[in-house]
């Protein structure tokens, strides 16, 4: 993955026609699969963000005598959940939620992770040592265990989901970071820019970051679908998002003795993320492949 | 070779400390006094007394951590609160279920991922690349434990063949009644791993393939096993570190599958940790599977510097 | 030009006939990793170099790669820190009366054309006019003083401010680094394999460009090079190194005509000859360039020279005065008490 990101930034200087940017769009926009899945999440997340003003039912009001409807029944479209409240407005309302807590922590750890990685990869030596020795001990962790270990103690809570998914997803942003700066510093360009007498605030800001940030952000894009399987999966365990806030995750745990009597209903929540994650995956793949000149 | 393992070990050991460090600390994150968190609700003063001086919760934190890594290091991981039963009990029989299942697990993702690696490599761009390619990425965007709710639906709830909790009546055996316990859940955790060694196989073989050497190999008119098996040597380091990565996480990673399938590893016993607020048997539970992961990559870099000549040299 | 020059050159502190650069005793050295321990040994880059570089001067520096050419300039620009030695600039010592801050306005360098000698993110206009920017230049008028270079340079700024460097061509983009590395007004130009990547006519137009410019601006020159023929044409005077160490230095005919070290005299006879009447015979230097981390002890040159004999492999010859003007050599061969059999004759005898 580090390997990639390094070639994308030795390859994007190879780039012959003029406005690299515009060619990495106008691939992107050409090719059917990133469209389509770039719809999709469109789609899935204007639903989430204008839900209140749809017209659907309400998320929260259930009914025990409308429990576990199966899908198709008149009136409710998906079906009833095990609280009687009807699916598909529960399903669309927890887009933001679980949306939400897929994006946020990719997100800042993006900012944070960026930062700590460019300082070490520029500045190198004993700051390098120290950042990158004490990010080794948290990559030592399984990132299930360690956002479970996290939420375990913090206790349930979306707050405290965002904290430990965002500390999990650091210390691989902070590796890729740090690999491409490396690489990147010891280029003749940045030489020029010591000798022209800059500081290293400013040539990492002017000289560095133009050329880093293209490689890393596209390797952060390819963890959202991880975070968004790894929030759910928190919620799932009841360690996320708290009853009767609406999140795919915590649905598929409410929903997990269902099964039963309405398996379908039960797999629903499930199936979003799913969609949602697949394409992500596929989205990254393709911003990797339009910014792959090798192609 | 024997220096760059012994290098190696000498790392592992800042690691590990490390990790100690952090799972040392994460109890002293909870909220709440972490006194409490040991004693048992009925506990009487005296007991509290002598558990404070025991833990030395009135020491200095590097003092504790100190003698919490002395304890640890004889084997003492602390007492659970839920079942009163020593931590490091608890731990080691959960562990060997999670072993278990996530071998079995591995196996089945390696050999499945393998085979669909060789032949998307080998048949790039065709339609055989692109039906794998795509079950590869379904493998890595799906969320596992509702696979795992799907597949229970589809073999337990509707066709009742196989079961769908727990791991068979008391006592491990390798009969019908325990196994079949077994074949979901493992089927369930191995598709992650598939699909990741499916893509990167695909990947490796795709790019070896096209180098030159190939080529060369070709035109001297070697025969297309011998060629297949330089790029199956070529291709092996990698592969072998990517899928000791996911072993590690297979072990480290197991609690969701255990949750869905009430698997009693030690996902499951972290879980009812968690739950029961047991800090001491979460605390154990964590290093453990925490340790197993760093010297898992160990194991893995160490075999991996012993096949790949190009990292042997020095 | 506006009424106060903005960027004007250093001041010319001591006069014609002090030399711009003094050199003393400079040395490098980098750690070798290696496995269990951390350092295998060391690589001594740059050994104890002192030169002389006189004002309007063009100083050719040549040695097979490894010899430690682009680490000394390094060293001299300030982009490294040496481990010893001192570096004096126009009488004023650097560190001591200069800061590197100060430096950076006296000598700057042009790298060799690559992918990576000018970011590609930037326009070709925001790469030239950066170090003005740096040293308080205001936007506009770094600017303008970016568009004044590139016509120095012989671009149209019309045509190529706004350009990115992959959409122009080798020698145009080394014109673009000769252009950065003059917005500072420095005096003092290292020039590090400036040419080596261009096409041959290309690069005999950036040749000329640079004399020009020497001349017009009062430049010094250092110019590094593996290429003899182009250091042959462009300098006044050469400096001959080999694995970090200055083994010859002489006035640029001079050493083309007498040179007195058997490496420079190697490096001469290599150049395979034009002239049908003159064939190149015998391969003049043999073997491999010797590992760096581990010089041959006593003259580092002995282990491929063909005149070496046993002090050659004990005593390590120093630099010593030939009988022409300013012509240096550190051979046993020049030096009459060295013990050598040839000492004190000539190579053609």
């Amino acid at each position: 993955m580090i390997e990639i990101a390094i070639d994308l930034v030795r390859i994007s200087h190879a780039e012959k026609s003029r406005g690299y940017w515009m060619t990495v769009a106008r691939r992107l926009t050409r090719d059917p699969v990133i469209v389509a899945c770039a719809s999709i999440i469109l789609l899935i997340a204007s639903a989430a963000i204008l839900a209140p003003w749809l017209g659907l039912a309400n998320p929260y009001q259930g009914s025990m005598i409308r429990r576990l409807r199966p899908i198709g029944t008149a009136g409710y479209p998906l079906g009833t959940d095990e609280l009687g409240r009807d699916m598909l407005t529960r399903l669309i309302h927890a887009g933001r939620l679980s949306l939400f807590i897929g994006l946020f922590p990719v997100a800042l750890a993006f900012v944070i992770g960026t930062t700590l990685g460019v300082i070490a990869g520029y500045v190198g030596g004993l700051l390098n040592q120290a950042i990158m020795r004490t990010i080794d001990i948290f990559y030592a962790f399984p990132s299930v265990l360690l956002a479970v270990a996290i939420s375990g103690v913090l206790g349930a809570g979306i707050l405290n989901s965002l904290l430990s998914l965002t500390i999990v997803f650091i210390p691989p942003i902070v590796r890729v970071a740090e690999s491409v700066t490396t690489s990147v510093r010891n280029l003749d360009f940045v030489d020029a820019a010591r000798a022209s007498g800059a500081g290293a605030m400013t040539i990492m800001r002017v000289h560095v970051l133009g050329n880093v940030l293209g490689p890393i952000f596209v390797y952060a894009t390819s963890l959202i679908s991880v975070c968004m399987i790894l929030g759910a999966g928190l919620s799932f365990l009841g360690l996320g998002t708290k009853p009767p806030e609406p999140e795919w995750g915590l649905m598929l745990n409410t929903l997990r003795t269902a099964i039963y009597v309405n398996p379908w209903v039960a797999a629903l929540p499930g199936v979003m993320i799913f969609i949602v994650s697949i394409c992500f995956n596929l989205l990254s793949d393709g911003m990797r492949s339009a910014m792959d000149v090798r192609g | 070779m024997f220096a760059y393992a012994l290098m190696r070990l000498i790392y592992v050991v800042p690691v590990a400390l490390g990790v100690s460090l952090v799972c040392f600390l994460l109890v002293h994150l909870a909220p709440g006094d972490p006194l409490i968190a040991v004693l048992p609700p009925d506990a009487s003063a005296q007991l509290e007394a002598e558990m404070r001086t025991l833990y030395g919760f009135d020491r200095a934190l590097p003092v504790q951590f100190g003698l919490w890594l002395w304890r640890v290091l004889h084997g003492d991981l602390g007492t659970s609160i839920a079942t009163g039963r020593a931590v490091s009990e608890e731990v080691s029989r959960a562990v060997g279920n999670t072993v278990m299942l996530a071998i079995l697990a591995a196996v089945i993702g390696f050999v499945v991922g393998v085979l669909c690696g060789f032949l998307a490599g080998y048949f790039r761009d065709s339609w055989v690349d692109r039906v794998v390619t795509t079950i590869a990425i379904t493998g890595v965007s799906m969320p596992h434990y509702w696979l795992g709710m799907v597949l229970v639906i589809v073999f337990s709830v509707l066709l009742g063949w196989l079961p769908a909790v727990g791991a068979g009546p008391a006592g491990w055996d390798w009969d019908w009644e325990h196994v079949k316990h077994l074949i979901l859940p493992a089927l369930t955790m191995s598709v992650i791993p598939m699909g990741i060694i499916a893509r990167t196989i695909r990947a490796l073989v795709g790019d070896l393939l096209s180098q030159e050497f190939v080529l060369a190999l070709r035109a001297k008119g070697i025969s297309e096993a011998r060629v297949f098996l330089h790029v199956a040597k070529n291709a092996a380091p990698t592969a072998i570190a990517v899928m000791g990565l996911q072993l590690g996480y297979l072990l480290g990673g197991s609690i969701l599958i255990e949750t869905v399938f009430s698997w009693p590893g030690a996902g499951f016993l972290l879980n009812s940790a968690i739950f029961q607020r047991d800090l001491p048997l979460l605390q154990g539970t964590i290093l453990v599977l925490a340790l197993f992961f760093v010297f898992l990559n160990l194991l893995v870099d160490v075999l991996q510097a012993a096949i790949d000549p190009r990292i042997k040299r020095r | 030009m506006s009424a106060v020059e903005p960027l004007a050159p250093a001041a010319d502190v001591g006069g014609p006939g002090q030399p711009l650069l003094q050199v003393r005793g400079l040395s490098k050295q980098f750690p070798v990793r290696g496995g269990l321990r951390t350092r295998a040994g060391v690589v001594r880059a740059v050994d104890g170099v002192s030169f002389t570089v006189n004002k309007r001067e063009v100083m050719g520096v040549v040695g097979e790669s490894g010899c430690g050419k682009s680490t000394m300039a390094r060293l001299v620009i300030g982009l490294i820190a040496p481990d010893k030695g001192d570096i004096v600039f126009d009488g004023e010592a650097v560190g001591d009366v200069l800061s590197l801050r100060d430096l950076r306005r006296r000598v700057q360098m042009v790298f060799q054309d690559s992918y990576a000698s000018l970011n590609p993110r930037l326009t070709i206009e925001d790469t030239i006019s950066f170090g003005p920017r740096v040293h308080d230049l205001a936007p506009n008028q770094a600017r303008a003083r970016a568009h004044d270079l590139l016509r120095k340079v012989g671009l149209d700024p019309a045509l190529f401010a706004a350009r990115y460097p992959h959409e122009l061509s080798g020698g145009q983009r080394q014109r673009i680094n000769i252009a950065r590395a003059l917005a500072l007004s420095p005096r003092l130009v290292l020039l590090d394999e400036a040419v080596s990547a261009l096409d041959k006519s290309v690069e005999a137009q950036v040749l000329n460009l640079l004399l020009e410019l020497k001349e017009d601006l009062g430049l010094t020159y250092m110019f590094i090079s593996h290429d003899l023929n182009v250091v042959r044409f462009m300098s006044d005077r050469v400096m001959v190194m080999y694995l970090g160490e200055i083994v010859e230095e002489a006035a640029a005919e001079v050493l083309w005509a007498d040179a007195r070290h058997p490496y420079t005299r190697a490096l001469l006879a290599a150049m395979p000859s034009l002239d049908p009447d003159r064939r190149t015979e015998t391969a003049p230097v043999a073997g491999d360039p010797p590992n760096p981390i581990d010089p041959p002890a006593g003259c580092r040159f002995h282990t491929r020279c063909p005149f070496a004999e046993a002090v050659c492999s004990t005593t390590k010859p120093v630099l010593m005065p030939t009988g022409n003007d300013r012509h240096a050599a550190a051979c046993h061969i020049g030096d009459p008490a060295s013990g050598h059999s040839r000492a004190g004759r000539r190579f053609t005898e």
